[in-house]
This record gives C-alpha cells, structure tokens and sequence, in this order.
C-alpha cells in the first residue's frame, strides 16, 4: 500500500462492529489536507460513528485510520492532533466561556499567559471577545455553538472533526453560521470534517462530499459531480429531488442507450457503464431540467397536468404519464416560467434537456 | 485491536465497589453465619446447628425477648400506619396543593426529623414528656416513632406522586368524579407502590429504632433493639447473634418487598 | 435524603389546593407537637437549675454553658478558665466524624461512579445492593462490626490465618473503630447523592475534554468532580451530621476513652448522676453546630444552581 503524505485522513477498510451489528461495512475514505469534508447521509447511517472513529472514541473493529500517513488506531484521543466540536457542543458548565477555549492549550501544557492570549484570539475570530467572562449558560444557542468552536479551534488542530454542529439551530442562525464556517476553514486553513443529514448544507459549504447509507460509502466526490452525476438512486433521491422512473434497455449504440418505460413510451439517453440491452434499470430525472410544452422537443415523453403547486421561488407541476407514473416538474417563477403553465386536465409534452435524464444501474 | 477509549470507566473503581460492597456485607455475613454456631463460645466454630434460634425462643432469655418483641412490633405495625397516613395527606397538599406560601416550609417540617440528629431528638422527646407530665410507657415511644417515621414514609409516597402525571385526577374529574372520589379511584391506586414502598420503611425505621426509644422508654419497657443493646452490654452471646439475624432476616426481605412494589409501574 | 422534592418543575398542579389546610394539618401537628415544640422546650430547660436526681428546678440558670465552657474551680469561686473538657469531647467528634466521612468518599466516589456508569438497567440493582445494609439495624451492624473487629474475631483470625500479622490487631476500643464503624453506618449515605450526581452528568463533557488532550484523570479531576460536587457535599452531610450525634459506635466500638458527644449527651440523662439542663444545653450546641453546617451546604448550593 502506498501512504500517501499528502492526506490529512486516511480510511483503509474501516470496519465497525457492535455485536453482531455492522454499523460500518469496510469503508475507505481518503480527506485531503486544507479540505472542507463532508459526510452526508441519513440518520443512522453512521456518520457519528464514523467521526467518533477518528476523534479516538470508538475502536475500528477491522481496517485503518492514518493521519498523515501516520497510524493512529493506538493513540488515546487526548494524544491525537484532533478537535471535536460536539452536536450538543459539550461546554464546560463550571468554566467561563475562555477557560472553556483556553482548556485545549492549557491541557498541552502552554503557558497560562499564552493560553490566555491565543484564547483570546480564537473568541476573537469567532466574535465572542465581549463573552469571555460569561459562564456557557448565559449565551445564547448560536453563541454556543461559536464558543465551541473556538474551544476547538483553539489548539490548532490538524483535523476539525464537526458533528451536526448547525442542527440545533434555527434556520436563519444556521445559514449565517454555514458561511462562517466556511470562511473560517478557509482563513485558518484547517481540515474540515463536517458531518450532516442536511443535503444542502453539505452542497452549499463542502469542497467533497462523502454520500453514506447504512453504513456504506455511496459516492465521493465535489457538489456537482454528486448532484449531477449520482451513481445510484440513493444518491439521486437523496441528494435534490429527483423522479425515479423503472425503464427497460431495448439498445446500446454509440453510447445511447434506447429505453422503454412500463406505459410503452420510448426515450433515449446517454448509456452510463453496466447498461446493457434487456436491463430493468432506472431513470433519473431532475425536475428543474424538464420543460413542459404543448409541442414535443428532441426527447419527450408525453403526460397529462394533474396539478400546479406554487412554492414561492417555484411552481411544481405534477404530472401523471401515460402509464399512471407520477411525475414532477419544476419551473421557475418568472414571466417566462409562468408562461409554460398549463391547466390541469392538458395533455402535455415533457421535453428533456440534453443530458437531463441519467441511468442508474442500482 | 485497542479497546474502546471509554472515558466512562475508570481503572480500580470497579475493584472499590467490590470492596466497599465486601465491607457493607461482610459484618453481617459473618454474625449470620455465625448465628449458626453450635459452640456456646462465640470464638469457637464447633459445626452447624440451630439450637441457638431454639434457644431465643425457649431459653432463659426467651421470655424477655418475646415481650419486646411484641411491643416492637405494635409500636412498628402503629407507627408505620399512622406516619405512612399523614405522609400520603402531606405529599398530596404539597405536590398536588398548588403553589402556597408555607409549601417550602411544610416540606422542612416534615424532612425536619431527619436533619436533626437523632440523639438530640431522642433528648428533646424525652424533655418534652417529662415537663408536660407524660408518663414514660410504651405510649410515649409510639408517639415518638409516629413522628419520626413521617419523612420516611413521605420520601417514596412523593418521589411516586411526582411520577403520577396532574392529567389522571383532572380526566376523572372531567368525568364528573368529585375531587374526593378522583383521589380514591385515581391517584391513590396509582400511588399505591409508593404507600406500601413508604410503609415498609417507616416500619423498619421504628423496628430497628435504638435511640430515641431508648431515651423515652419508661423504665422496664423495652423493644428489640433495647433488650439487645443491654444484652450485648454483657458481652456478645450466640442467642444474641440469632436474634440479630433474625431482625436482619426481617429488615432484608422488608426492603426487597419495598423496592419490587416501587419498582412496579402502574402508569407503564 | 432530603433532596428537593419541594422544589417542583413550573407545571404546578393544584387539583387539591382547597383541602390543603385539612390535608397538612395532621403533619404540621404531629410534627410541631413532637418535633419542634420539644426543642423548644429543650432550648428552656437548657436555662433551668438541675435537680440532683434527674431532671430540673424551675429556676433560671446560666449554670449548664457556664460549665460547658468555663472552669471556676472545684467551689466555683476562681476566676473562670476556659474549661477544654467538653470542648474537646466536641472536637474529638467532629474530628472523628471528619474522618468517617473522609473515609465513605474515599470509597463512597468510585462505587458511585462506578454504578452510575452500568447499563441503565443494572444500576438499580447496584443502588439496591448498596442500600440494604442501611436499613438492617443500626445496632445489629454495630454489634456484628465489634465482633468481626475483635482481638480474637474472624478479621483477626483471618489475617492470623494467611500470614499477614503475627499478633492480633487491637482495633476495638480504638479511635479507628470508632471511625470504622461510623464509616460502615452511613457509607450508602456517601454513595446515593453522589450516584444520583453522576448518573445525570453528561459524559460528552468528559469526551470533549479528552478531545481538548485530557487525560483520563486529568478529565476527572477538572471536569468530573467539579460536575457532581453538589452531590459530593451532599453526600459528605449526610455522613457527617448523623455521625456527629451518633452514640452506638462510640458506645460499642469506641469503649470508655473514646467519648464522643453522643454519649456524653446520653450520660446526662442516665440514672441519678445525670444533669439534664447540661445535656440540653450541650444539645443545643450539637443542634446549633449542625444547623450552621446545613445552612452553610443550602447556601452554597443554592448559589451552583444560581449559576
Ligand atoms: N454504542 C452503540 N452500540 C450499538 N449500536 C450503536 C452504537 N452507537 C451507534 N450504534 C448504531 O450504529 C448506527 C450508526 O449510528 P450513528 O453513527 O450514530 O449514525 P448517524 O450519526 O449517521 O446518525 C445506528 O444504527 C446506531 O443505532
Ligand atoms: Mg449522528
């Protein structure tokens, strides 16, 4: 095997056993140095385990943890160059808010001057400097969650291993915060391993992003490729909206693929690998990327409006295809989309975009 | 493969609470066992045998004991049933009375017995009788038990009552229960672990009850643990050991009962 | 023992709030009857002129802290001295009860953590076990610690028996005995307060200080502790209170040289040689002295949850 250097993390075959539970089935990750990671799925999915795996609070019951090409699996987590900050952020309650940033450096045995002063500074980069006296309980949630993660940041860790830190609050909080963080990995650049179940925190703040599913790795790789090039329907479904139609391969030629759908309507697309002809594969379809029309486009599909629904930014309309699938289409709320509206009860055409529609093999 | 890093557990705990339940045990481990003794010389092990159970009961002492035992356990029997009474009326004005002013007061008063030390109570009880021209008997030592034992039964009946959502007496008496009839067929079913849970304590608290009995009974009256604190004055004699092991027998399966009849969840 | 159950959660419910005079009526009466009338009454006779045969003149008198405190020579005539006697039997208790109570943390902290940290379902069972000795009678436990730590007991026979002594250990009748034996009396005192503590610490606390490079110790002492400190100052009262008055293990384990206030209090009220306004006066001064230590613990616990 080849060690790398360059990667901050490195997962060779990670195993997670509870019992005869399996919450993590070999999974092989590598997190580069200088990243904004993220580690998407649902819940359950074990992210937490993952994280908890790197920080030294789980033991990897088969397979590897490297940090910077450098074993790890014996170091206790007091002796990793590794910060948490915790989903319920985990304050100290009997310490100020700069003991409590302070704590990390004073536990590495600087002086108490200088853990004063570098405290300081990280309250500062998380604008808390008029807080330092307060005790955890008299801030508020959001500033909380900034004193944890000065408390983490602190020490200067190599690796910032952040569990759902944004979950608890509330959505205009959490958006702001989204963009601090950011901001913050990029100044200090710190390696970021950021866990959610929110796939779009994790399309608007990761460099990569890590899909999970039961304890399996489903697709690595930058916002665009996972939301435009999902390798499965996990991905597809779990990552935007999509629509997921079962579709038969009749031919593969020249790297299209012709398909039938169950109602007997014909559509060709680009043929992804694995698919070949008789397959019973799906179809995937983001509903931004369709157009409704009364007259059929290069690919169409036809289909009946069943109902508008407005949405604000958007208007969706559900559409019933020939073969009673239901089908969603999303236009944008402007003059222009409205003028695509139809009544429900019209026959209509759904017009694909060139490379709108992707096969998934599983 | 390192072990969990589990920041739970800390080396040798377990070890000192295998030694601290050692030490709790241990003392009364070996008077059982030695209860069993058949030798009339404590330090002597001369085989199994119960003669000394025979002998609490047919012995030379055996008359003494059988009349303190029976006035332990009237006063235990009354005192328990009245302390446990007044407990269950008391949690149920504190817990169920609204917010009043002498609540936190009421409270005190009632765990006051626990906070003052015991042999200052027994010294005030004894005072009280004395300048009120009370005679010492065994009515003086009922009621000094009476009082004691309230926050013992008070503890479990409200640690219960706090349990007991307000939702059940006030879904009774939207279904026309007058308030009487919501504690009878409501909340007193339902608190019933935490009485019988109350009860049982308060009644070893007055069986095993050394020192204020001591200091308020009148003289020739005795209970249990008198007439073995002044047997064992005399040294420490195999039937003493019996007995001793008998009341332990008593106070054991009394509390093992508390706690199964607590632990029974009426409202899961 | 006497946690809050005062203080509800805000969802007061007052379904009884009409009955409630007739509903605390029996408590409030038997209580102050026989429980804060007779202290009262205690505090009056402490000022009274004692009776040569047991109980009191009706004559006010300083006599019983005057003698508590003071030495005036044989005739009461010198000028007062400070008389250490009592004072000192005072101070051999608290010092006594000081090292119960040393001695149940000691072992009291690590069972309590210890049981706090089973599987939820194990732990009343744990609770259960730690508990029952409590309620087995006091004076059946101190009579079976006298006779396991007796010259000739089963202790000694023990140690005798695998070599680690050669001669008897002479524990009965000693200061150490007495702390024995006080520390076997309410150790579940130390446990159940402490365990309660620990149980609803949040142990992520701990995960992020290993996480900020803790050791486990280190994790312990400056995050752990401080957590549960309430219930270890809790714990520490409700040894060390009962342990100051307490009369049987000075009584049975202590023998006559190792005279603490309970028996001294006990003394006074014995037979013909007693003196009853001195044992209601050196109670007082037990009640006083505890009042001051509950008052003090009230205080500064009130002054955590504040925070
Ligand atoms: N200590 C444990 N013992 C047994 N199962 C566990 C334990 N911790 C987590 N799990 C299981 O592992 C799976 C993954 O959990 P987790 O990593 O917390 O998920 P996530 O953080 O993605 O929501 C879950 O099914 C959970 O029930
Ligand atoms: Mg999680």
């Amino acid at each position: 095997m080849n060690t790398s250097t360059t990667d901050a993390i490195d997962i060779r075959d990670a195993v997670k056993r509870y019992g005869d539970f399996t919450a993590l089935h070999s999974v092989s990750l590598s997190i580069r140095d200088n990243e904004f990671f993220t580690l998407l799925g649902p819940s359950g999915c074990g992210k937490t385990t993952l994280l908890r795996m790197i920080a030294g609070f789980e033991d990897v019951t088969e397979g590897a943890i490297f940090l910077f090409g450098e074993e790890i699996e014996k170091l206790p987590p007091h002796k990793r160059p590794i910060n948490t900050v915790f989903q319920n952020y985990a304050l100290f309650p009997h310490m100020s808010v700069l003991e409590n940033v302070g704590f990390g450096l004073e536990m590495l045995g600087h002086p108490m001057q200088e853990v004063r002063k570098r405290a300081g500074e990280a309250l500062e980069m998380v604008q808390l400097s008029q807080f330092a006296a307060r005790k955890p309980a008299q801030l508020s949630g959001g500033q909380q969650q900034r004193v944890a993660l000065a408390r983490a940041l602190a020490p200067r860790p190599k690796v910032l291993l952040l569990d759902e830190p944004l979950s608890a609050l509330d959505l205009k909080l959490r958006k702001a915060m989204q963009i601090e963080l950011k901001h913050i990995q990029r100044d200090t650049g710190i390696t970021f391993i950021f866990v959610t179940h929110d796939q779009e925190e994790a399309l608007t703040m990761s460099d990569r992003i890590a899909v999970m599913s039961s304890g399996e790795l489903q697709q690595l790789g930058d916002a665009r490729e996972i939301y435009e090039q999902p390798r499965n329907t996990f991905v597809a479904d779990f990552i935007g909206e999509t629509n997921l139609l079962p579709v038969t391969v009749d031919e593969v030629q020249g790297g299209r693929a012709a398909c039938h759908l169950p109602g007997g309507q014909t559509l060709t697309c680009d043929a992804s690998a694995g698919v070949a002809r008789g397959a019973r594969v799906h179809l995937s379809l983001r509903p931004e990327r369709v157009i409704v029309a009364a007259q059929p486009g290069v690919e169409s599909l036809k289909a009946t409006v069943r109902e508008n629904i407005f949405v604000g930014t958007d208007i969706t309309t559900i559409v019933d295809l020939a073969g009673g699938e239901e089908f969603r289409i999303r236009t944008s709320n402007s003059d222009r989309g409205r003028a695509r509206i139809f009544e429900p009860g019209a026959g209509v055409f759904l017009n694909m975009e060139q490379g709108a529609a992707r096969l998934l093999t599983d | 493969m390192a072990a969990k890093y589990d920041l739970r557990v800390f080396p040798g705990f377990r070890a000192v609470t295998l030694f601290c339940l050692a030490i709790l045990y241990a003392p009364l481990v070996i008077v059982t066992i030695y209860s069993f003794n058949a030798s009339p010389s404590i330090t002597n092990w001369d085989g199994v045998s119960l003669r000394w159970y025979v002998d609490v009961f047919t012995g030379p002492d055996s008359e003494k004991f059988k009349y303190a035992a029976r006035n332990s356990f009237i006063i235990a029997i009354i005192a328990a049933t009245v302390a446990t009474c007044i407990a269950t009326l008391a949690a149920t004005a504190i817990l169920r009375g609204g917010r009043f002013r002498l609540r936190t007061v009421s409270f005190g008063l009632v765990s006051l017995p626990l906070m003052v030390p015991e042999i200052v109570t027994a010294v005030a009880t004894l005072i009280f009788f004395n300048a009120i021209g009370f005679d010492r008997g065994l009515l003086t030592i009922l009621l000094a038990h009476i009082a004691f034992c309230i926050p013992f039964a008070y503890l479990p009946i409200s640690a219960r009552m706090q349990g007991i959502e307000a939702t059940y007496e006030q879904a009774a008496m939207d279904l026309y229960a007058t308030r009487t009839l919501a504690f009878r067929r409501v909340l007193l079913p339902l608190m019933t672990p935490g009485i019988v849970s109350g009860f049982l304590l308060a009644f070893i608290v007055s069986l095993d009850d050394f020192i204020i009995t001591n200091f308020v009974k009148g003289a020739g009256v005795e209970t249990l643990p008198t007439a073995i604190f002044g047997a064992v004055k005399q040294g420490i004699k195999p039937n003493i050991m019996a007995i001793s092991t008998m009341l332990l027998g008593i106070s054991v399966v009394m509390v093992t009962l508390s706690w199964l009849v607590s632990r029974r969840d009426a409202t899961k | 023992m006497a946690g809050g159950a005062a203080s509800g959660g805000s969802s007061q419910s007052d379904t009884y709030a009409g009955a409630r005079v007739w509903l605390l009526l029996p408590a409030w009466a038997t209580l102050l009857i026989l429980v804060v009338a007779p202290v009262g009454i205690m505090l009056v006779y402490s000022f009274l002129t004692k009776e040569f045969r047991g109980g009191v003149i009706w004559e006010f008198s300083w006599e019983a802290y005057d003698q508590f405190f003071f030495n005036r020579g044989l005739f009461g005539d010198e000028p007062p001295r400070i008389e250490w006697t009592y004072i000192l039997i005072f101070w051999r208790s608290i010092w006594q009860a000081g090292v119960a109570t040393l001695l149940s943390l000691a072992i009291g902290f690590p069972t309590a953590c210890f049981i706090a940290t089973r599987a939820p379902r194990q732990r009343p069972i744990w609770v259960f076990l730690v508990t029952i000795p409590y309620w087995v009678n006091l004076l059946i436990r101190t009579v079976s610690m006298k006779f396991l730590l007796r010259d000739n007991g089963p202790l000694n026979e023990a140690l005798l028996g695998i070599g680690v002594i050669s001669e008897p250990l002479h524990i009965v009748n000693t200061n150490l005995a007495v702390q024995l034996g006080l520390f076997y009396s309410y150790l579940p005192f130390m446990v159940l307060p402490i365990y309660a503590a620990v149980e609803r610490y949040n142990f992520s606390l701990s995960e992020a200080a290993a996480d900020l490079y803790a050791p486990r110790w280190t994790v312990l002492r400056r995050i752990l502790l401080p957590a549960v400190k309430p219930g270890i100052v809790a714990g520490c009262i409700l040894v060390f209170v009962p342990s100051l008055g307490s009369f049987l293990a000075p009584d049975l384990l202590g023998g006559a040289r190792n005279f603490m206030i309970g028996s001294l209090i006990e003394e006074q009220f014995k037979g013909n040689a007693g003196n009853w306004p001195f044992g209601a006066a050196a109670s007082m001064i037990l009640l006083t002295l505890v009042l001051i230590i509950l008052l003090f613990s009230a205080r500064q616990q009130g002054r955590q949850e504040a925070r």
